[in-house]
């Protein structure tokens, strides 16, 4: 009966201010889909980091099975004494620059690999074999870079000394900024639509005074006559945070897997699966909105 | 049943106050006219009864309640105890006059079957049998404020209220408004009731307390309505165009400058 009679009243509310409201889905949906945006783009970087990247400055890539271009790996797969060799030359050559180190072997870099591609790369099913060990090395002063690599490189056993910043580090900053520009504008969204929640509230209470105040008087609790009011902000908040996930669904479904991963097909981007990691967050964000907007609002024109 | 002790309402600072130590005593099943002129604190009284204002001081003692200390969220019990009417009937246009007083038990929560069995009870004893499908609009004054009135007792409360509830009816009307009341007093209710109608407490012979300026002047068991000025006092032939103190009358004079 109550429950009932309350969603009455809502749906009422909703007929009664539709421009109000469609305003209001609307407002939630853009801020919502920046929001979603944001979290996407973070989460892309966190796909495009390896699990060394925070930790490391320099991978030293050991030689692998089979034949590389490298003429330090003429002798094939690097040895035990080799690795041996290279640990003792940054003990000693290297004691200023490189302040810690960590040995990769084939099966803990295969164990990453497997879950970092789930599904594979590139179409190919690739084994423990076909791995490289590798050194990790941080570094007293990340600038050191240079000195650490002239010093390794074409050392035995060592195909390529990488420094992954150098080739990343510039795209983090623009998906980094790229992120700061989306909550930003968020940012100002989203105040535009608990602005626009609250003023709808604020009509939909002053056009049904005369029932708020029957219901006053004839002794309904706060809570009852409040409800319908909370209930309308949040449906139609919410009803724009899952246009923001759909509308966040399609850009990847069509952007992002259909076309990016088909021409540029060594990243590892987002997928859907993360945008239905992102959109509870967004429908919690909605009803946050739209609960802070009440609580201002209500108070100030239902009271007892 | 309602107890004022010594209560006084100021609303603005520095104003005079609405109710100056005002302190009756209700008891239950009474029948009480509240009269006075407009102004004079019925309202004030009846609101502070609603706890729709707190006395600025004194003690407002409701159904056994002080209400002057009354949290806030106690008071839509008080209020399901008290049935209120209006001067301009309050119903709410776009609902029938079934659905007018269902809306009154809706929101307190009451189940269907109760809805179902009460409304077209009260609507009967209102004498509105038959009616409840009709729209506010299409009843005659009197038969809104008999919806009003069922709205206000569907839920049995134990006092009922009525600002001037015969205020926008005809004479003919009001009596039968009147009569509905008395019954209604006549189940055990309280009924408070703020009124100008002097025929109407003149005929009743109820007590009536009489409120001038917020202070109580008079309190009667069985009281009529009291004396009213008379409309046109009576200062003797035309007034205004005879100068006081004089029986010849002034020329008119031309204003300087003009």
């Amino acid at each position: 009966m109550r429950f009932q009679f309350v969603l009455g009243e809502v749906f009422s509310g909703l007929r009664r201010n539709t421009t109000m409201v469609v305003a209001v889905v609307l407002v939630t949906f853009v801020s919502l889909t920046f929001v979603g945006a944001g979290a996407l783009l973070q989460a892309q970087i966190g796909k495009l980091k390896d699990d060394w990247y925070d930790k490391v400055e320099v991978s030293v890539f050991l030689c692998p099975q089979g034949t590389t271009a490298a003429p330090s790996c003429a002798g094939g797969e690097a040895t035990e004494d080799q690795i041996e060799a290279l640990r003792e030359v940054i003990r000693t050559e290297l004691s200023g620059e490189v302040s810690k180190v960590w040995f990769e072997s084939k099966q803990q870099a295969f164990a990453a690999f497997e879950e970092r591609y789930p599904d594979g790369f590139q179409g190919t099913q690739l084994t423990e074999e076909d791995m490289q060990a590798s050194l990790r090395l941080k570094l007293t002063d990340a600038e050191q870079v240079a000195v650490v690599s002239d010093v390794l490189s074409g050392r035995d056993g060592v195909e390529v000394v990488a420094d992954q910043r150098a080739v990343f580090e510039p795209l983090f900053r623009t998906l980094n900024v790229a992120t700061l520009l989306a909550a930003g504008l968020a940012g100002v969204m989203l105040l535009a639509a608990v602005l626009l929640i609250t003023t709808t509230i604020r009509l939909s209470a002053v056009s049904r005074r005369k029932e708020t105040e029957i219901m006053r008087l004839v002794g309904a609790s706060n809570l009852f006559i409040q409800l319908p009011f909370l209930l309308e902000g949040a449906l139609a908040a919410v009803l724009g945070s899952l246009l923001a996930g759909g509308g966040l669904w399609l850009a990847v479904r069509f952007m992002v897997t259909d076309w990016l991963e088909r021409s540029v097909d060594w990243v590892a981007y987002v997928s859907e699966v993360d945008v239905f990691r992102v959109a509870p967050l967004l429908v919690v964000v909605a009803v946050a909105l739209a609960a802070l907007s009440s609580f201002f609002t209500l108070n100030r024109y239902t009271r007892i | 049943m309602i107890r004022f002790e010594n209560v006084s309402k100021v609303y603005a600072r520095g104003a005079r106050p609405a109710l100056d130590r005002v302190s009756v005593d209700v008891e239950r099943g009474e029948f009480v006219f509240l009269v006075g002129a407009s102004g004079s604190g019925k309202s004030t009284f009846l609101s502070l009864v609603l706890r729709e204002q707190r006395p600025t001081r004194g003690r407002v003692y409701v159904a056994g309640r002080d209400v002057a200390n009354l949290s806030g969220w106690r008071v839509p019990t008080l209020r399901r105890q008290l049935g209120v009417v209006f001067q301009d009937f309050r119903l709410l246009q776009n609902k029938t006059v079934h659905e007018n007083v269902a809306f009154a038990l809706q929101v307190i929560g009451k189940p269907r079957h109760v809805i179902r069995d009460t409304v077209p009870e009260v609507l009967e004893m209102v004498g509105l049998a038959g009616k409840g499908k009709r729209m506010p609009t299409e009843l005659s004054g009197g038969e809104q404020q008999r919806a009003a009135i069922a709205r206000a007792i569907v839920n049995r409360p134990q006092i009922l209220l009525a600002d001037e509830p015969t205020g926008n009816l005809d004479p003919t009307t009001s009596l039968g408004i009147m009569r509905l009341l008395d019954r209604i007093n006549r189940t055990g209710t309280t009924v408070v009731m703020a009124t100008h109608d002097d025929e109407i407490v003149n005929e009743m012979r109820r007590r009536v307390v009489e409120l001038s300026d917020g202070v109580v002047v008079r309190d009667e068991a069985r009281g009529g309505y009291g004396e009213r000025e008379a409309i046109l006092p009576d200062v003797g032939a035309s007034p205004v165009l005879d100068a006081p103190g004089s029986g010849t009358r002034v020329p008119a004079q031309p204003v300087r400058g003009s």
